[in-house]
């Protein structure tokens, strides 16, 4: 693959290009999902070419090909010349990117068991236990479950003489009940929606996450969901869950801190940022609980968004994005970093494949747990009043990132430091800065998670990645609850 | 690109390394490019091709899916082999049908959708269309981000019954944000023609908004009268089209559930599915093969008829739901197979009298105090049976008063039931072709809706 990408680089520097990298992907995918007794889909798939990214001219050019036949390379290496040479007549200024050292490099994500070498047979069949299950409740009407397998096998070059090829295995698993009654449908999913919990590791995921065990509870609390009260309305003390924490933290915090949002680069489609690059280092983001740090290293866990190195050959980095409440970081690029005064980028360019060109994406965006010892249950017994919702069902933000209104599957009544009545279509909306002031307590390591969240969407064309979101459940003082309905 | 006849061979390549009782491959391929810019800049430019071919296998009532994007021998064999794994390790399923039989092109001609204009557009031609729209922000003292791409794509499925159907479409898009300092305006169209987007035109409407909003005013949140753009209309409208697929009911996690037959929305309201529609793009069949039938979804508010997979109609007519499903036929809108979704349409035509349209300005003129709406972001389903959605206004939002549009506002949250939103449309424009963000292009018109639930403003 190497002497692939070598000619790709080779050819890119002959026909005027200042700097080229290329990256070979050999990915696979497989996907299990039944559904209501029966499999729904079973599918694998297989892709593999090369994306050729360049600079010439001062402005970039990106080409991919999925035939790595010599002539196709060569070709493929030529035409991003070729765009990167007509991007160069629409500019405001000469590109540059910040140094980096170019490294050599083999790295693996943990892997235990090779998702790939299990048996089909048997996985379908935990599925469809999983599925009986759910529909051994009565009032479930729809019961789905799935299974996802990814290994994803890069190379990449560049012409500075970086070397790096990284293997990375990707496993996910989850499942949702509904129940339709009335006028009503309901539904609960476990671990979390949008088809469970994912991180970048082996098959020995899922035996953790305790699937079969849950799947009559996850039916039962679909189902009597119906007889539940409706949310109250008004300003309140709200509990999070750490799975709708996760994707608070990535709407209101990850995108926000993208530096190419901020600097305008996704405005026609994503959208900018709030947080503007004199906010650095001097915004009270959040209050001084609050601690985020965007790290892909490998010490922070196997998350989606984990990795040695990233798609411009920039080692992984731990970097500290709100710090006692303090907003300080971005998560940048080697063309964005000079924007906030920095030398190095901090490495969280990815692209969704070979045919995609790497962009500023969320590594591992995680609220760190609190260092005092606080158990789930400590959270609660300390809570008067208020509203603990757990798992996502909706979620909207603006275009700045600013207002956001989440609604979640299920909530509980918190009276008196217990739980009580069960709640349904709970939702409670904010302001981010607001509402990250307004956080006053979070859980310590053991009720902490890293959780995956596989389908975020950016850039144009669009790319779908997963990104890693760590947290432990929070209460947030004074929220705005049951604004959706 | 790869043509008919060489994805017949690839097809029957296939299909010779496979020991299943039948084979079905769907090949998809595309030549793709996109320049992006932003801040009066191109800073992202790329081009892309990639093909897939695709392989389903079918043996004892068991089927199994897969893909790769080489054509090899080799790969094909490992990719039959793999389906062919897939589908033994599974249990029958009874409702699993055979594979499509051949049958004539349905009546009507399909419009040309494949354009050598739009595929002579290359890099440096992409750069002198960003180059103008960057001129038109210049001129305005704005900035601005956007895209302008093409594809020439193919589609074609064969099976081991013969079915064999192959389409090519090509399309031009551009996408254009016009920033100011506390303003913004946006504008997007795609056409398989090129020679059909305005570039300047586009751009210029863009620059429009963004000067006619700037400064914008707060507005407290409330119920009001909203005048809808095109684009808001189809990104809130295309929330619901997935609930049309008859598995979706059959499931009963659509919002038709015990609906079909009955009115729904105002009488004002006609929908159909359509892929010959001049207006409209995308192959004539579906994912099994099956060809496209034009189908009307809603007559006059009703909930008219629902679209079906093959596989769903079966399933359907044994269904004890089958009574609230209204005519039960296969339509052609299957996705390919196997799936969880069934089907959907996606070819989208609302119909209006030309007698009783409205242009904007007419509906602006006769609105005493409202909301003018350019576009809808970030929109997600709050509540699935009454379809209320969530999502906010972007890049354009107005206050309209005494038949005017007199100054920009702050951005919106809205918390609406599409059903509502629907049965209070007081006036429609000529339906358009209409692309957005948050759903496929359809054929929509824009829209006056009274008492539209806005529930929270934002800082901008």
């Amino acid at each position: 693959m190497k002497d692939i990408a070598q000619l790709a680089l080779d050819t890119a520097i002959q026909r005027g290009a200042t700097y080229a990298d290329a990256r070979i992907v050999d990915e696979r995918n497989r996907a299990l999902t039944t559904k209501n007794g029966k499999v729904g889909g079973a599918y694998d798939s297989e892709s593999l070419g090369i994306g050729v990214r360049v600079i010439a001219n001062g402005a970039w050019g990106f080409a991919a090909v999925d035939d790595l036949s010599r002539e196709a390379v060569q070709a493929a290496a030529a035409k991003a010349v070729e765009i990167a040479k007509a991007s160069a007549r629409v500019k405001s200024q000469e590109l540059r990117i910040a140094s980096e050292k170019p490294a050599a490099a083999r790295w693996s994500s943990p892997c235990e068991i090779d998702p790939f070498t299990t048996s089909m047979a048997e996985n379908i069949e935990m599925l469809l236990a999983i599925d009986r299950e759910l529909k051994s409740v009565e009032g479930v009407t729809l019961a789905e479950a799935n299974l996802n397998f990814r290994r994803y096998d890069q190379w990449f070059c560049s012409s500075e003489g970086a070397d790096i090829h990284q293997l990375r295995y990707t496993t996910g698993a989850g499942y949702a009940a509904y129940s339709f009654e009335g006028t009503e449908i309901q539904k609960r999913s476990y671990p979390n929606s949008f088809g469970g919990q994912y991180q970048n590791r082996g098959y020995e995921l899922i035996g953790e996450l305790k699937l079969l065990e849950n799947a009559r509870r996850i039916g039962q609390e679909a189902v009597a969901l119906h007889q539940a009260e409706q949310p109250p309305h008004g300003k309140m003390t709200v509990v999070l869950d750490s799975t709708q924490l996760g994707l608070q933290i990535h709407e209101s915090v990850g995108h926000p801190i993208e530096l190419d949002r901020v600097l305008g680069m996704e405005a026609n489609f994503a959208g900018t940022s709030f947080l503007t690059v004199d906010k650095l280092r001097n915004l009270r983001y959040a209050s001084p609980v609050v601690n985020v740090v965007a790290d892909a290293t490998p010490d922070h866990g196997p998350g989606l968004g984990t990795f040695a190195y990233d798609d411009e050959g920039v080692a992984a980095q731990r970097t500290p994005i709100i710090t006692n409440g303090e907003f300080t970081g971005y998560i940048s690029s080697r063309e964005t970093a000079h924007s906030i005064g920095e030398s190095r980028s901090n490495g969280t360019m990815r692209a969704e494949g070979w045919n995609r060109l790497p962009l500023i994406r969320m590594t591992n965006i995680s609220l760190l747990p609190g260092e005092k010892p606080m158990s789930f249950a400590d959270l609660i017994s300390s809570t008067d009043n208020g509203i603990y919702m757990q798992t996502n069902r909706s979620w909207s933000i603006d275009d700045k990132r600013y207002n956001f209104q989440f609604g979640c599957e299920i909530a509980w009544e918190i009276k008196g430091g217990k739980l009580g009545r069960m709640i349904k279509n709970p939702s409670y909306s904010g302001i981010t800065t607001e509402f990250w002031n307004a956080m006053d307590a979070v859980c310590s390591r053991d009720e902490w998670t890293l959780w995956g969240t596989p389908n975020c969407g950016k850039g144009q064309p669009q790319q779908v990645i997963g990104t890693g979101h760590g947290a432990a459940p929070a209460r947030f003082r004074n929220i705005k609850v049951g604004s959706a309905g | 690109m790869i043509t008919r006849e060489q994805a017949q061979h690839i097809f029957e390549r296939a299909a010779k390394s496979s020991q299943a009782d039948e084979v079905e491959v769907l090949i998809g391929g595309a030549s793709s490019a996109l320049t992006r810019f932003a801040n009066n800049t191109i800073h992202q430019n790329v081009a892309d091709e990639n093909h897939v071919v695709s392989i389903r296998v079918a043996f004892d009532k068991r089927t199994a899916r897969a893909s790769t994007n080489k054509i090899d021998d080799e790969s094909l064999k490992r990719t039959v082999r793999s389906a062919e794994q897939m589908a033994r390790v599974q249990h029958p399923d009874a409702d699993l049908l055979p594979l499509s039989e051949p049958k004539p092109a349905p009546a009507g001609n399909l419009p040309q959708r494949a354009f050598d204009s739009t595929r002579a557009l290359g890099p440096s031609e992409r750069a002198e269309v960003v180059a103008k729209i960057v001129d038109v922000a210049k001129r305005n003292h704005l900035t601005t981000a956007g895209i302008c791409s093409v594809s020439d794509s193919i589609e074609g499925i064969f099976n081991s019954r013969g079915l064999a159907a192959f389409h090519q479409q090509t399309i031009a898009e551009i996408s254009i944000t016009m920033l100011a300092d506390d303003s913004s305006g946006w504008q997007k169209l795609n056409s398989p023609d090129v020679c059909n987007l305005d570039a300047v035109a586009l751009a210029e409407a863009a620059a429009k908004k963004a000067r006619d909003s700037a400064h914008p005013a707060e507005v407290e949140p409330g119920k009001y009268t909203v005048i809808l753009e095109p684009s808001a209309v189809l990104d809130i409208v295309g929330f619901m089209f997935y609930d049309f697929g008859g598995l979706s009911v059959l499931d009963q996690r659509s919002f038709l559930n015990e609906r079909v037959g009955k009115q729904l929305f105002g009488e004002n309201i006609t929908i159909h599915d359509d892929s010959n529609h001049p207006l409209q793009a995308g192959p004539p069949f579906d994912g099994e093969g099956v060809a496209r039938q034009p189908v009307t979804l809603v007559k006059n508010g009703v909930i008219n008829s629902l679209v079906f997979a093959r596989g769903t109609a079966e399933r359907m007519k044994k269904s004890p739901v089958a009574a609230h499903a209204g005519e039960i036929r296969a339509t052609g809108h299957g996705f390919p197979l196997p799936n969880e979704m069934g089907e959907a349409p996606m070819n989208i035509v609302f119909e209006n009298a030309p007698a009783d349209r409205k242009t904007l300005e007419q509906m602006i003129s006769s609105t005493e105090r409202g909301i003018y709406v350019t576009r809808l972001w970030y929109i997600r389903e709050v509540e699935p049976y009454e379809k209320v959605l969530t999502g906010m206004t972007r890049d354009g939002t107005f206050l309209i008063e005494n038949g005017k549009i007199t100054r920009g506002l702050r951005n919106f949250r809205f918390n609406e039931s599409l059903i509502e939103m629907l049965s209070k449309v007081d006036a429609m424009s000529e339906p358009v072709r209409a692309c957005g963000e948050e759903s496929f292009e359809m054929v929509v018109p824009a829209m006056k809706v009274r008492d539209f639930n806005f529930t929270e403003v934002t800082k901008f």
